[in-house]
């Protein structure tokens, strides 16, 4: 790996600015995640930031079990961040629809529109869990460097 | 250019200074706020990782006069403030400047403001017309009383000659001056309480907000050397004259880190402004105080 590479590396590891999509959540794992951001929990220490545009972001938190109102934003959001990206979704519900599953409004879970690349747990999840999650999707994102890898992500 | 000017772009104040002062400041500026608030901030080089990280992604493919545009306004942005930086007049006794140096500097000092408002319109994103239009309205409010703060220092000094106005002076209309430009900068920098042009949570970061990658790498080193410009320019105003080199050198960084301090400490004590409060704050009340301040200084001047 040339240094130029490692420095690119430890950047992206050093620097997840995250962006937040609730599509459909109750808002507990929203309120989790903007627990993060308070004095306690303090992500700004290790480089995390939540962003207000898509476009400057890296890693996508979504949260929700993806309503048919808010599919066509997921894609379109998910679009709108640039590569390198990851995706975290934050909670039961975009993982398994959770108690919301069979409804015939949800278009979930978040992984048949999206790739999925950490998936966090939790009715919500602790802070902590989102903070580790948010860490890990930024070595992915780090690793997947290159444009073909991130092609050859499963997408269904 | 001789050869004292272009060290003066490409070294010390400019380019090789610049940049990294322009992140430490901001660096500075975020760990004050999160100190205030009892947290611990990010660490020291986050603002260099932030811009490294942005220069490797891969920004959507735009195409014609509008891609070239919004290209074009951030790196002219960088190019503003790096010259703005090497007017200014560090070293009053090495260089003498040029006549009118003073207006020129106002300038550049002016076009970043200019290329984000223009930004904000090319981008065609609804936010980006939106954060340019209250930069517009809050550019022109602080910068009657920015301008109005420069003339009285210049009438004092009775000169525009930047090596002519550094120093500090004992003429009362040159401290109003500084104090009126010290009322401009948190506006100029759009930090808070006047952050409305640039709102994260109400308005997607306003003109940014399309901005992705290395173009936005370039307007958040603008930002960087903007914290470095606008608080040397004061740091000049007030240095004392005369000194070795070193002791310049030393002098301008303390006073501009201690102006850091303080306008992160006003950033983090406030919260963001309505436009129409911003307005009223220029309008009505600083405008009274510089134009008293400049009516004062030309009074002054001829009646001594």
């Amino acid at each position: 790996m040339s240094i130029l590479k490692k420095l690119m590396y430890k950047a992206r590891c050093k620097s997840p600015r995250i962006f937040h999509l609730n599509t459909g959540s109750c808002n507990g794992c929203d309120i989790e995640l903007v627990t993060c951001l308070s004095p306690r929990y303090d992500v700004e220490q290790i480089g995390i930031h939540l962003e207000g545009s898509p476009r400057h972001a890296d890693i996508l938190c979504i949260t929700g079990p993806v309503t048919r109102n808010t599919l066509d934003a997921v894609k379109s959001v998910y679009a709108q961040v640039c590569e390198p990206k990851a995706v975290v979704a934050l909670g039961s519900c975009p993982a398994s629809c959770n108690v919301f599953a069979g409804s015939p409004v949800i278009e979930g879970p978040l992984a048949k529109h999206i790739p999925v690349d950490v998936y966090v747990p939790g009715c919500p999840p602790h802070p902590d869990a989102i903070i580790k999650g948010i860490v890990r999707a930024a070595r992915i994102l780090a690793e997947r460097g290159v444009p073909e890898a991130a092609k050859g992500h499963p997408q269904k | 250019m001789n050869i004292n000017g272009l060290i003066r772009f490409l070294v010390f104040p400019g380019l090789l200074f610049a940049i990294p002062a322009g992140w430490f400041f901001v660096w500075v500026e975020h760990k004050a706020v999160a100190r205030m608030q009892r947290r611990i901030g990010p660490p020291l080089l986050q603002i260099f990782w932030d811009f490294v990280k942005l220069l490797g992604k891969r920004t959507p493919s735009r195409h014609g006069i509008e891609a070239n545009l919004l290209r074009i306004y951030p790196v002219l942005s960088v190019l503003s403030l790096l010259g703005a930086l090497a007017l200014l007049p560090v070293f009053p006794n090495a260089d003498h400047g040029f006549s009118g140096d003073g207006i020129l500097l106002v300038a550049l000092l002016e076009l970043p403001s200019i290329c984000f408002i223009l930004a904000g319109f090319t981008s065609r994103s609804i936010y980006g017309e939106i954060g340019a239009t209250r930069e517009a309205v809050l550019g022109v409010a602080n910068n009657v009383v920015f301008l109005l703060a420069i003339l009285t220092i210049a009438v004092t000094a009775n000169t525009f000659r930047l090596t002519d106005l550094a120093g500090p002076s004992w003429n009362p209309g040159h401290w109003i001056g500084v104090l009126g430009i010290l009322l401009c900068i948190p506006a100029k920098l759009r930090i808070n309480p006047f952050s409305t042009s640039s709102a994260e949570q109400e308005i997607y970061s306003g003109p940014l907000t399309e901005y992705a990658g290395a173009a936005l790498a370039m307007w958040e080193l603008a930002h960087g050397l903007e914290w470095v410009a606008l608080t040397g320019l004061v740091a000049t105003l007030v240095m004392p004259a005369g000194g070795p080199w070193w002791l310049r050198v030393l002098t301008f960084v303390v006073v501009a880190f201690l102006q850091v301090l303080l306008l992160s400490a006003i950033g983090a004590g406030t919260a963001r402004f309505t436009l129409q409060r911003s307005m009223r704050v220029y309008w009505r009340w600083a405008v009274i105080l510089a134009g008293l301040a400049m009516s004062s200084a030309i009074y002054m001047r001829f009646h001594s």
